[in-house]
């Protein structure tokens, strides 16, 4: 394959070059849609929302993904009924397909493990934000230390 | 170029989606905005021919992930607290770690490259002999109940897995509620 033949220029030559700019938009705009779901799971306090958060971090890399798939003029991956596959037409790749519809019902999957834990959160410590939860633990910890942290040789 | 732009377009939607949820404080806007984003990215999986992904992502990213949430939610809290730290911290570690993953795509075939090593191995294997290994028109279907079957049957365990944990979790939750208010009264 002549992928990655010697001729291949320099990397800073190409980010001004239209067709790799537009080969590559896709990608960078996923990357966006990936940090805005970090940055909610790092900047917000509440779970719930930091599940979202997750959520859209999660279909950003599906979407990446997907794109790595696509072939240009590729149609979907679906045959003729009659099963005459005319050897003109061009596929899209399915393998990454199949492996991101397995990602999506795991991702549900684990989704709905973190909303049950949720749940119990707000039963056990009667918030859900992430600040008050910690001054619940630290506090927790403070009585802990003074009732048995003699007891313990120090403090837990 | 076309297909380019309408992705383009959706994607700006998407961010648009994002940002919002980044800014709302009641919790009921913010999954139905999640909800609005997975049929968004439903969408754009259609104009990237992964028919297969897009309608499940709109049957679980928007129909069963959204009714789960609003489940939390009702049991929790509507409202976030306002935030008690700045965000200028996690700005910074986002910006650095998108500018990381930028420079990892410099080396990335362009999008839809027919001759990318994506397109070179096992997709085209498949694509060819599934007619006569299978004779199911549809190549995704195949290869997720036959070709890797042992993925799927994973997939299974992972689900059932899961649903045990929830059930776990949750589970009696309503007895003890009852009891804490009878020790209350």
């Amino acid at each position: 394959m002549a992928v990655k033949s010697g001729t291949e220029p320099a990397v800073a030559s190409h980010i001004f070059d239209w067709d790799f700019v537009f080969g590559h938009a896709n990608y960078w705009l996923f990357i966006v849609l990936m940090m805005t779901g970090l940055y909610i799971v790092v900047a917000r306090g509440n779970l719930v929302k930091k599940i979202v958060g997750l959520n859209i971090f999660q279909v950003a890399v599906f979407m990446l993904y997907i794109s790595i798939g696509k072939v240009t003029g590729g149609t979907a991956p679906i045959f003729p009924l009659d099963m005459k596959v005319d050897p003109t037409v061009v596929y899209s790749n399915p393998l990454p397909h199949v492996l991101i519809l397995t990602a999506i019902v795991v991702g549900i999957a684990t989704t709905s493990l973190g909303l049950a834990l949720i749940v119990r959160i707000k039963e056990a410590f009667d918030t859900i934000e992430e600040d008050e939860l910690l001054l619940i633990e630290r506090k927790l910890t403070a009585a802990d230390n003074r009732e048995h942290g003699p007891a313990m040789g120090g403090r837990a | 170029m076309i297909v380019t732009i309408i992705d383009i377009l959706l994607f700006f939607m998407l961010v648009m989606t994002a940002l919002a949820i980044v800014n709302r404080r009641r919790l009921f806007s913010v999954v139905m905005l999640a909800g609005v984003f997975s049929l968004l990215t439903a969408l754009l999986f259609v104009t990237m021919d992964a028919v297969d992904v897009a309608f499940t992502e709109a049957a679980v990213g928007a129909g069963i992930s959204t009714v789960l949430m609003l489940g939390t939610i009702a049991q929790t809290s509507r409202r976030e607290k306002d935030p008690t730290r700045s965000g200028v911290l996690p700005f910074f570690v986002v910006a650095v770690t998108g500018a990381a993953l930028v420079y990892g795509t410099l080396d990335m075939p362009n999008f839809g490259d027919p001759n990318a090593p994506a397109q070179l191995h096992v997709g085209p294997d498949y694509l060819k002999n599934s007619v006569e290994d299978m004779d199911l028109p549809n190549v995704v279907t195949s290869i997720l109940a036959s070709y890797r079957g042992y993925d799927t049957l994973g997939e299974t365990a992972v689900v059932f897995t899961a649903g045990i944990g929830v059930l776990l979790l949750i589970s009696g939750l309503a007895g003890r509620r009852r009891r804490e208010d009878e020790e209350e009264n």
